[in-house]
This record gives C-alpha cells, structure tokens and sequence, in this order.
C-alpha cells in the first residue's frame, strides 16, 4: 500500500493584520510551521503504515523553506518528501494548486490512497482536497471522522455529516480528507529526526511535471483573481455602558430588560 | 501571461524593496532583485515599492464570452429530501444579484423523492427549478453529484453558481469547479455583480484579519460558496409562470467507487447555528469550571453557550460550540461575548448577529468596535450580578 499526504507551510501567527494607515500587512511574527491540520493526515497514514505496512510519501508546493514542514513529516514517520517550489507556481489560487499537486502526484507515480487535512489555517477554504481528487480522477470522502479498515482495493470509512454518520466503502485509488481530532497525532521523534537527517528530499520544477504549460501553473492557471485586499469595516455605532464592577451587572440587566430580551420563560 | 517585471534600474536601495514584500518573496542574488515562488501576487511591492520598480503585465487572454453564459443559479441541498435553509437565503442574494444584471435565477436540486423540495424551493422565487431526482443520489456520493451537476451547468451555462458552505457543499462545489476548470471562492461574506456579470465576491483571507475582494475575470461559470447564516432568508413568494424541469442523466454517469454501507442518525444536538441567543466565552475565562456561569446565564435567557477558538483548542468545549472562520457562523438576535477579544477570525463568524454585547476587561479589546454595547469591566463581577437581577425578575 502506498500513500500520498498533502502537507503545507502555514504562518506561525493564526493571523496576518493589516496597517489601517498604509495599507500593507504587517510581518511581525510570521514564523512559519506545519499547517496544524494536517498532522491528522499524517497520523492517519502513520497508522495505515504500521497496521498494514504502507510507505508514506509527503508532498508540499511552497518556497524552498517549506523543506522544514517535509522534515518535520519525516519526524513523524514519512518515509519520502516531495516538494514542488518554482516560481512559476506562484499566486496560485484553489484550482491552480490542486492542478500543480495533481501533476506533482503523477509525477510520484502509482499510490493506492491520497489523504489531506480539513483545511490549512492560512487559506481555510477546505478545497483543495476535493478538486485535487478531480484532477486525479479518482473518488473522494471529505470530512472523514473514522477509518474503520482498509484490506486490498478499498477503505470503510465514516463521515461526518451535520445531522448523520455515513458509512462508506471506497475503493483505492482515492482521496480522503480527515477531521481535526480523528486520531491524536504523535509527536516528532527526536530518534527519527537523527535518523532522516540526511535523507534527501525530492524537488520538482514546472519542467519536471507531465504538463509543462506554464499558463496552468500560478497566477496564470488561477482563474479567481485578488480585486483588492483591506481592512475589515466595523459596522455601526456603539455605546459603552458606564460603570464600576458589579454596577455593570445592573447596567446590561437594564439594557436586556428595554429591549425585550428578559421574557420569562 | 500575466506577471511581474523588476526594473532593476529603478531600484537604488536594495534593503527596502527586501522589506517589502509580507511573504519574503523577494530576493536580491548578486545584486539583482527576483521574485522566488513564496510571491503569492498580492502586489503589495508595486504598490508601495519605488515607482515604476515592479511591474504588473496583465495577461491578453480575453477568456470566455461572457454573453453564453446567464443564469444565477443556486445548488439545493436536499439529503434525505429535506432541504438545507441555506438554499433559502441563496435563492434571496440569487434574485438580488440577478434584478441587477436581468438574469434569470434557477434553483437546482439533487437527490431523491424531491417533490416536497420542489414545491418548497418555488416559494422562494427562482424562474426555474431543474430536478435531479435519482435512487442513485440517495445519499451523497461525490461521483454521481458531480455528473448531475455538470449535466445541469453544460446544458444551461449558468453564469454564476452560489453552493451553500456545508458539508455537501464544500465537498461537491470544489470537485465541479475543477471540472469546468473554473474558479471558485469559499466562504464568502458578500457578493456582489458586475454588468458583464462578473461576480464581485468578499471573503475574510490569509487566516482572516484582511478582506479579500475576488473577481472571476474570464472564466465561466464562477463558483461561490456562503456558510449557513450569512445572508437572510428572502419573503416568500412564487414567481408567476415559474418552471420545473426534470432531468435525466446517463445512469454510466452516475456510478461510484463509494458504496454507502450504513447511515446512522447523530443523536439531535442542538445547533448553534440556531440559537437566537448565544452566550459566548472566551479567554478570559480563568478555568473550565467557570463556563458554569455562562451556561447558566445562557440557560436563563433561553440561548445556547458557545466558545472563541480558543477554549476549544484547550479542551474545554467540543469543536460544535466554536464561533468564528474555523468554527460556526452564527446570527443570533442577541449575542453576548464573556471575555472574548474579538479577532477578526472570531468576529468572522458572528458579526452579522442582529445586537452585539461585549464584556472584557481590556478597553482596547477590538470586540469593542463591532460590539452595539460594549462594557469595559471584569466578567467575574458583571456575570453574577446580571444572573442575580435576572433570576429575581424570573419570580
């Protein structure tokens, strides 16, 4: 059995902030680390490999610093890394990305299963995965909250939907993307760090891939296009409430009571 | 090919157009300044850079004619033939967006046993309401979804097609968009159109403290996903000579490599999406014991308590009472925020809510800004004493 995580570099603060006056983002604390959600990915193919004897192989698109997210894979068990970092991919949008993954994956070759996190925490759109199951023609399950068990040509999985469970089969080759929470996710050993330090990592340029137009690569393979960024508005006008302590208590009670919020029950 | 240039020649001072760029993408090799593949194409280095340094090149493409593709049509989400309300408040910014731009709405439905949907659907006032109503989209399952849907979209072109941002949505929106190789923004807060039909479309980015304006400039159709609670539900009311047209596919096309072997009920949870009153706990909460209080005053004003990322991320409430661009997107009449500071990814998800209340003890908190009532003190002194004057009203 043989698997493909999706990984990303994420900025370290949850948030990037906007300076209101000159209209540029401010960089303080962009620290980068592994994208939180996909640890879960990765936890699940780590137990894939040890129940069934999977090899697990990681792939990212990013500048060439996301080798620290690949590293850090390793830490956890990944057996090989792949990153795609080329100019030419960047502004990359949802499509444009899962294009690039989808030829990065082909490019890897034959795999049974691809699995990726919920979300990353820098775009949080939850896309990727699925138009990256479309690119590669093969069936997709989102939302996945239980593996259940996987033998030869297929995985029994749960998903979880807002009112129900679902309970599918799903025959390989497919994609999976995991819930925040379905297994609790190892931490880097210090043992496995020593031991794939000098493992190499595999780079991949635009030339390298089955498709070598540039305009389905980045900006130019994006269709969506960023208008303008700015600030949020804040919406209407405001009052606060006068007073000490307690007498805050009274004061909100007041307000509650005005606007009919205090029927009884 | 759309790109961006350096002018060498306009740059004199290397360490400053270094700074620029948020996501260090710009390096200076031998003297010479290049752009490596963190650029993400914000343009903030034309912007702000030396003039004339940076240079944005457009691409000529002109893309696809616009006038082929009309319609705004909304994706129905009807699992076990019962429809999703987010349908609801689409078909309502559908008819908006439409009026403005003299497009016709379409509703389309995918499922089983539909004709409750149907009926319920042409309330809300599309021109048309296309059926897809098959045994094989009983439950959902990506590959045949996706065949209906794009039955739908090549036969009639829509221009734009808005999905609500639920689980099935946000599963099946992405997999069509990749399909007709088309764009797709998530998430969005507000939508707005072009007369040449370009849908202007408002999203919280880069982990939510900037607004991000995205336009689908050449590409048919444009996709557009909106959580649950985002826009209003619409009045009712059917548009006279409305029309339901069933469809049929290929039953090839709808086979799967899933096979749904069981589907078992969630116990009923009350949802937070659905609460008129929200009581919401943030960090200043000192321990876990404390939500106590705020589910008692949630209890006493008949609301529901709910949580900032940030309690849930200690463990101290399920991942279902988180409020915010990871969490739940809410719109309660009344909200009242118990130690919660209001970053923009918290606010995200709440700021729509009709009367915003905000106790923290910290006067620069920006929960203030969005909040109609703002009180700066010590939730420890302010709760109890709110809870005490209501409990006496009560008798």
């Amino acid at each position: 059995m043989r698997i493909i995580v999706c990984i990303k570099q994420v900025p370290g603060a949850s948030q990037v902030e906007i300076d209101e006056k000159t209209g540029t983002m401010k960089r303080d604390g962009v620290e980068s680390k592994l994208n939180p959600y996909d640890l879960y990915a990765l936890e699940s193919a780590m137990r894939f490999k040890e129940q069934y004897g999977a090899t697990v192989a990681v792939i990212t698109m990013g500048p060439p610093q996301c080798e620290e997210a690949v590293r850090e894979a390793f830490m956890m068990g990944a057996d090989e890394g792949y990153i795609l970092s080329d100019r030419r991919f960047g502004g990359a949008d949802v499509l444009a990305t899962s294009y690039t993954l989808s030829q990065g994956v082909r490019r890897i070759g034959d795999f049974d299963l691809v699995i990726c996190g919920k979300q990353t925490t820098d775009g949080d759109t939850a896309q990727v995965g699925a138009e990256l199951a479309e690119f590669l023609g093969i069936p997709h399950v989102t939302n996945v909250c239980r593996i259940h068990s996987a033998d030869t040509g297929k995985v029994t999985v749960d998903m979880d939907m807002p009112a129900h469970i679902e309970t599918s089969e799903v025959q390989f080759p497919c994609l999976l993307t995991v819930e925040k929470g379905i297994y609790e996710p190892r931490l880097p050993s210090y043992k496995l760090k020593i031991a794939t330090a000098d493992r190499a990592v595999n780079w991949i340029k635009l030339d390298d891939l089955p498709d070598r137009d540039a305009n389905h690569y980045g900006l130019n393979g994006s269709p969506t296009q960023v208008k303008r960024i700015f600030p949020p508005e804040n919406h209407q006008e405001h009052v606060m409430l006068e007073g000490r302590g307690a007498e805050l208590g009274d004061r909100l009670f007041e307000v509650l009571d005005e606007r009919k919020f205090l029927q009884k029950l | 090919m759309a790109e961006i240039i350096i002018h060498q020649e306009k740059i004199t001072d290397l360490d400053a157009v270094l700074n620029l760029c948020p996501f260090r993408a710009i390096e200076v090799n031998d003297g010479k300044v290049s752009l490596n593949a963190a650029c993400r194409m914000c343009r903030i280095c034309i912007k702000k850079g030396p003039p004339g340094a940076f240079e944005f090149v457009e691409s000529r493409d002109p893309g696809v004619d616009k006038t082929k593709w009309r319609g705004i049509a909304v994706v129905a989400e009807a699992t076990a033939g019962k429809l999703h309300p987010v349908s609801f408040e689409l078909l309502g910014k559908a008819r908006e967006l439409a009026d403005k731009t003299a497009q016709p709405v379409y509703a389309v439905v995918l499922g089983h046993r539909l004709d409750t949907a149907v009926e319920e659907l042409l309330d809300y006032g599309p021109d048309r309401v296309f059926v897809y109503d098959r045994p094989e989209l009983e439950h959902f399952r990506i590959e045949p979804y996706t065949a209906a849907l794009e039955d739908f979209i090549r036969t009639y072109q829509p221009s734009v097609l808005l999905v609500g941002g639920t689980t099935v949505g946000r599963s099946l929106a992405p997999r069509t968009a990749a399909r007709f190789r088309t764009g797709l923004t998530a998430d969005c807060t507000v939508l707005d159109i072009q007369p040449d039909t370009d849908l202007d479309q408002i999203r919280p980015a880069y982990g939510g403290n900037i607004m991000a304006h995205i336009n689908t400039p050449r590409h048919r159709p444009q996709f557009a996903t909106v959580r649950y609670k985002i826009f209003s539900i619409p009045e009712k009311g059917r548009r006279p000579g409305a029309e339901v047209v069933r469809r049929s596919v290929d039953p090839a096309k709808l086979v799967s490599g899933i096979n749904v072997l069981e589907v078992k009920p969630k116990p009923p949870v009350k949802m937070l999406e659905d609460a008129e009153i929200i009581v919401a706990a943030g960090r200043g909460i000192k321990k876990s014991e404390d939500l106590a209080m705020l589910q008692e005053l949630a209890d006493l004003l008949g609301g529901q308590l709910a949580t900032s990322r940030a309690l849930v991320e200690c463990g101290w409430a399920p991942a279902a009472r988180q409020i915010g661009l990871s969490g739940r997107t809410v719109k309660p009449k009344l909200i009242i925020t118990c130690g919660i500071s209001g970053a923009i990814q918290f606010a995200a998800g709440m700021n729509n809510s009709e009367f915003i209340v905000a106790i923290n003890s910290d006067p620069e908190a920006a929960i203030f800004k969005i909040a109609h009532v703002g009180i700066c003190g010590d939730l420890y002194e302010v709760v109890p004493r709110l809870i005490e004057r209501i409990r006496e009203n009560q008798k």
